[in-house]
């Protein structure tokens, strides 16, 4: 049988399932054994997945610079560059989507995907596809929001809140 | 009464009065499965994972009707020649299979147990047939990636890092038929008992990593098994779990080998063997119901049929996920199912 070759040095971290199977109360056995799990379990390296989010979410930064800088140069004042800028990501973003690219690129480059707005576009196009076949309202219309709709509530409320507490520093300020 | 008894065996288990044969059996593998290490044990690939159908759950309907008429079709009988069909899948209200099998029009019963459920279906089968209710029964399930993908985790195309103790679930479908009576030939196969799991929650909340989410209940089905029987591990030439995967079987090793038996030199995993880890990016294994149906159909029952293995334990485990209880915050309890399969 293979074993995994890091496995005796994970497990001298965690305590052992001896503690586990002796313990006899429940719910300090649960505790041990996610602790035993944990110590168990191969993760991936932390440091590599910094790295790949940081040069993949800095290259979509690039790329979005670049579109900027090109719909300048054609003639667009800043405010409607950055404007076809964050158009042309979606659609690049929804395109790559519909090809099955996006998630192999997500696989590699994690958070670097996930937080510039290409992985907002994703998480809305993907359960599109996944649903449609639920029809368009019960899948797509009931299903769009189901990844980013904690985002865009949070996002409005909490846009909201800060709103307020603006409004007040303006009026304590005057 | 004490004859009505006899086949009762310790505190979970039943050892078979007229251990029912398993007369014809059936794997049908998706295009990934195929590529495996067990690629080419399967009866059928469907390279397409639509299967000609339109959706998700349709194709795994498809899968199931395609291993059920194989199976029935191998073992030299006709739908209307099996009594009872006991089947099950991983979607919601049982989709796949009631969809799967309204052409056969075979009585039936559904069966719930996760990724188990070929361990469970059997496990039924085998005691309506012991018990004279049947001559003759199919145990059927399976599982889909891309429905299990959606039911359970993300839509496909979401862009996601699956952890390294996730596991894969296989596309595939498994049937076996069981009777009363063997094939004429000299390579027979039989349920000898089975010893039925208990629903066993150690506290994992962590739904990627039900390897150790289910081993607790592996552990718990295979020492109980021991212990029925009063038998030693090594009486067993394998031990066969279902989808535990890398980190489930180092778990169940570690926790048996405390329990004073020894299983490491004969324990097999499904999820272990379907998938080639490294090629295949599967991380912890496969997973799902086809994952246990196909690799014992597929690959375990051949090898009993050239008396290669002459009794083997099989040990499909499911871990009772749903996506309601596990944003309500509960844990990921497992079940695990033994079936004691003999050559003969």
């Amino acid at each position: 049988m293979k074993e995994k070759p890091n496995q005796n040095n994970n497990k001298n971290k965690g305590p052992s399932i001896k503690q586990v199977i002796n313990e006899s109360d429940t719910n300090r056995r649960d505790q041990i054994y996610n602790q035993y799990v944990k110590s168990v379990t191969p993760k991936h390296s932390l440091v590599v997945n910094i790295l790949n989010a940081f040069w993949i979410g800095g290259l979509i930064c690039t790329i979005g610079q670049g579109l900027i800088n090109f719909y300048q140069y054609l003639g667009a004042n800043i405010d409607f560059a950055m404007l076809y800028n964050t158009i042309s990501l979606v659609f690049l973003s929804i395109l790559l989507t519909g090809l099955n690219i996006y998630g192999k690129i997500a696989k590699y480059g994690g958070a670097g995907t996930l937080v510039p707005i290409t992985g907002f576009a994703n998480s809305v196009a993907a359960p599109a596809i996944e649903f449609k076949k639920e029809g368009q309202v019960f899948g797509i219309g009931c299903q769009i929001f189901t990844i980013c709709g904690p985002v865009i509530l949070y996002g409005i409320f909490s846009s909201w809140v800060f709103g307020i507490i603006y409004y007040i520093i303006l009026k304590l300020q005057s | 009464m004490a004859g009505k008894q006899t086949k009762i065996v310790g505190k979970q288990s039943i050892q078979f009065e007229n251990p029912p044969y398993v007369i014809g059996y059936s794997s049908i593998a998706g295009k990934k499965e195929s590529e495996g290490p067990l690629g080419t044990c399967f009866d059928k690939i469907e390279e397409d994972p639509m299967v000609g159908e339109n959706t998700w759950e349709e194709a795994e309907s498809k899968l199931q009707k395609e291993a059920a008429d194989l199976a029935i079709s191998k073992a030299g009988l006709t739908n209307s020649d099996i009594r009872y069909l006991i089947a099950g899948d991983l979607l919601g209200q049982l989709i796949a299979t009631s969809f799967g099998i309204i052409d056969l029009e075979i009585p039936m019963f559904g069966v719930y147990g996760a990724c188990s459920t070929m361990g469970e279906s059997l496990s039924i089968g085998s005691m309506i047939v012991d018990g004279g209710y049947a001559d003759k029964v199919m145990a059927l399930t399976s599982s889909h990636f891309a429905g299990a993908e959606k039911q359970f985790r993300f839509p496909l195309d979401y862009g996601n890092q699956r952890p390294l103790a996730a596991s894969w679930t296989v596309t595939g479908s498994g049937a076996v038929v069981l009777g009363n009576m063997p094939n004429d030939s000299n390579k027979n196969i039989r349920i000898a008992g089975i010893t039925t799991g208990k629903v066993t929650d150690y506290g994992i909340k962590d739904s990627m990593n039900m390897g150790a989410c289910m081993a607790p209940a592996a552990a718990d089905v295979i020492y109980q098994n021991l212990v029925d029987f009063n038998i030693q591990p090594d009486q067993y030439d394998k031990i066969i779990t279902g989808d535990l995967g890398y980190v489930g079987s180092d778990i169940l090793k570690d926790i048996m080998k405390e329990k004073g038996y020894d299983i490491s030199k004969n324990h097999m995993d499904c999820g272990i063997e379907i998938f080639n880890k490294e090629e295949q990016d599967t991380h912890s294994g496969g997973s799902g119901c086809a994952c246990s149906a196909i690799t014992l159909t597929g690959h375990v029952f051949k090898k009993l049929e050239n008396k290669e293995w002459k009794k083997v334990l099989f040990v499909p485990t499911g871990a009772l996920l749903s996506k309601v209880s596990f944003n309500e915050g509960n844990t990921v309890p497992g079940i695990a199912h033994g079936v004691i399969i003999e050559a003969c």
